[in-house]
């Protein structure tokens, strides 16, 4: 290893100057504390069930500037994004990730939609993907890259959608994070906690939307899958 | 960036002149501010989440040599490449090699104070390398070839025309009128430059030694696309950022931005482990951390410990009656308002800052809103002595200071002294009731007058009031 990393860390240990009786105990304090997963503190406002969290979760979302559509099944996708992109006077196209939720939506079957599977280019202007999780805490999604949901559909296109199912809104993040860290491939590449469109104050006096990422994000909240 | 904090007096006192400056303080007073407290209102669990917060950096800085092992284990097992630098120098100079392997021409930079700290910028384009700052408010700093005045938002001295005017300067076209048209112009450029770019360097908030993630945060996105998009990725951060497990970050991103900018949660906080996966169609290829001391384990030993749970909020500057009246280009680096006073000596030398911990009035509303409660004043009061041990302070300062203490530590000639010099001044103003001029009081005496004493001294009175009571 590096002789930078041998001097750093022997300028803190210097530092610390921790007696070599205490280093075994040390140790195993750090190792013990790696193992342990659970929640520090969980705030009581993210401890709520059933509707009471998906009505915290769409009241915090809408607050930051998210539109939600609620659906009560799969099959309601196609026409309700290709409502949501009429509204905004967008091109009928889009490019999605190839998540199985998205493939069962059968949002290909739609004549006057079109649709790409892959990563989004510069000229794509509608990304959809599929969020793992959400959190009712602060209006919160949690997306994770994969090789069938790349990271830059919720990042480059101008309109963001996201499948979210009911079920998998949570109260806090540590439930996300326990329900991403039961799936395969944990931990992936990059976890995304999105809170809202991205958005700027540094041009006074507003907050603006859209500063680099998504000025749109349009959730759709589906009640039963499969 | 050569310190320019010797020269505090001169700059704050311009910019107690500036009315632009002062409408930006403005903001800031009435926007983070008040915006912080409502959000700190909103979560009753606010200062039990604090205490945690201190727990856990307390504990991480006792094992920071253990953590920071830990972390480089898991961090090159997901395929990350970890670089230790000592100072900024090397930091640079690692760098440099990495977007040269990279054969690299463009080079995007989301906000970074660390890179702030070792001059990574003018560097990197003293070697040729274009690069280019995506944070808003860093972009326009770039543009206007300024520096940082705040450490969340580096803007914020400048007004809309003054953007107004940068943008169309570099952009072409006519200046733009409003903030929207100024944000989707922006945008619009820079969507380009991400597009070029070969390497993309960000910061860190936090390291996490459980997964050997980083964590990132913005309300722009714009990390996502800086790392995401060009085929080499660099993060940059200091040896502290270190917290043990995924559910201890969450404790500190609750904090974060509340104190920040009363949001409950910033738009995008982003944990990254390693570079792209083999079956993955996005993200970088390669993956560095270049990990920064720079001085910090020298903090680690003493009273200076505790500046290390900083993340960086900037709740301090925004709540300082100091930094809220002077700016902070007044401090003359790149840390300002009261963290700045206490870092700044340590990356600088206390001998080409002295002032700044002397630019405090002690009112300790910093540490009273501190997340990590870092007690502020009393590191600063550290550097104080400090530069007094030094002999650092102007000689009149010196000496006033060292007479006042002689007559401090002997009370009866303390009181003995007042009362002398009180009669005197009493019977001095007796005419007029005030003095429009004092020797050695012009701070006073120039925009107020100084009424003459009357009576007795407090202590007299105070004596003679107990006296008669017993």
């Amino acid at each position: 290893m590096s002789e930078a990393r041998r001097a750093i860390l022997a300028r803190i240990r210097a530092q610390l100057a921790r007696p070599p009786s205490a280093e075994e105990a040390a140790r195993h304090d750090v190792a013990a504390r790696l193992a342990r997963t659970a929640p520090v503190l969980i705030p009581a406002r993210a401890q709520l069930e059933g509707e009471a969290r998906i009505a915290l979760f769409c009241e915090k979302a809408r607050t930051l500037g998210c539109a939600i559509e609620r659906l009560p099944d799969l099959g309601a996708l196609s026409g309700a994004v290709l409502a949501a992109l009429r509204r905004h006077n967008l091109p009928l196209e889009l490019v999605r990730a190839a998540d199985p939720l998205l493939d069962a939506a059968a949002l290909e079957a739609e004549p006057l939609l079109s649709v790409r599977i892959g990563v989004p280019e510069e000229s794509d202007a509608v990304g959809l993907t599929v969020a793992l999780a959400g959190v009712a805490e602060t209006g919160t999604i949690m997306l994770a890259s994969s090789r069938a949901r790349p990271t830059l559909l919720a990042f480059l296109p101008e309109t963001s959608l996201v499948v979210l199912p009911c079920a998998w809104i949570k109260g806090s993040y540590e439930e996300a994070w326990a329900m991403l860290r039961a799936l395969p491939g944990w931990p992936p590449r990059s976890v995304n906690l999105v809170t809202g469109p991205s958005r700027t104050g540094d041009i006074p006096p507003s907050i603006e939307l859209g500063a680099h990422g998504p000025k749109r994000l349009i959730l759709f909240l589906i009640d039963r899958i499969g | 960036m050569e310190p320019l904090s010797l020269a505090f007096r001169e700059r704050a006192a311009r910019a107690l002149h500036d009315p632009v400056l002062a409408t930006a303080m403005q903001r800031l007073e009435r926007g983070w501010q008040a915006a912080r407290a409502r959000a700190a209102a909103d979560l009753p669990e606010f200062e039990a989440l604090r205490d945690a917060a201190v727990a856990i950096k307390d504990h991480v800085l006792a094992n920071l040599d253990l953590y920071l092992e830990e972390f480089e284990r898991r961090f090159t097992a997901a395929g990350g490449v970890i670089h230790w630098a000592r100072d900024a120098a090397e930091a640079r100079a690692i760098i440099l090699d990495i977007c040269r392997r990279a054969k690299a021409r463009t080079v995007t930079k989301s906000k970074s104070m660390v890179a702030e700290e070792i001059g990574l910028n003018a560097y990197l384009e003293a070697q040729g390398l274009r690069v280019i700052e995506t944070d808003l408010g860093e972009y326009i700093i770039q543009l206007a070839g300024d520096v940082p005045s705040h450490l969340v938002g580096p803007a914020v001295h400048m007004t809309r025309e003054r953007i107004a005017e940068l943008f169309a300067k570099a952009h072409g076209g006519p200046p733009k009128q409003d903030s929207a048209a100024l944000v989707a112009e922006a945008r619009q450029v820079l969507r380009q430059r991400y597009l070029e770019a070969d390497v993309g360097i960000t910061g860190a908030n936090f390291l996490i030694a459980e997964t050997g993630s980083i964590v990132t945060v913005t309300n722009e996105g714009n990390a996502e696309l800086t790392q995401g998009l060009p085929k080499v990725h660099i993060a940059l951060t200091g040896i502290e950022k270190i917290v043990p497990t995924v559910a201890e970050a969450f404790v500190f991103l609750r904090l974060l931005a509340r104190s920040a900018t009363g949001q409950e949660f910033s738009a995008y906080t982003t944990f990254l482990t390693g570079p792209k996966r083999e079956d993955e169609r996005d993200g970088p290829q390669e993956m560095h951390l270049v990990l920064l001391d720079n001085g910090r384990s020298r903090m680690l030993g003493g009273p200076f410990r505790e500046m290390l749970r900083c993340i960086r909020c900037g709740a301090c500057m925004n709540h300082c009656p100091v930094y809220l009246a002077a700016g902070g280009h007044a401090y003359g680096w790149v840390y300002v308002g009261p963290m700045g006073s206490v870092l700044t000596p340590h990356f600088v030398g206390i001998d080409k800052s002295w002032p700044l911990p002397n630019a405090s009035t002690f009112c300790g509303r910093c540490e009273e809103v501190c997340p990590v409660r870092i007690p502020l004043p009393k590191l600063m009061r550290l550097w104080r002595e400090e530069a007094h041990k030094r002999g650092l302070a102007p000689p009149a300062a010196r000496v006033g200071l060292t007479l006042w203490a002689f007559f401090a530590r002997r009370p009866a000639l303390y009181r003995l002294a007042t009362r002398l010099a009180m009669a005197a001044l009493g019977a001095l103003g007796r005419r007029r009731g005030r003095f429009s001029r004092l020797p050695f009081a012009s701070g006073w005496t120039v925009s107020r007058e100084f009424p003459a004493p009357q009576g007795p001294t407090f202590t007299a009175q105070w004596r003679a009031a107990r006296g008669a009571k017993g």
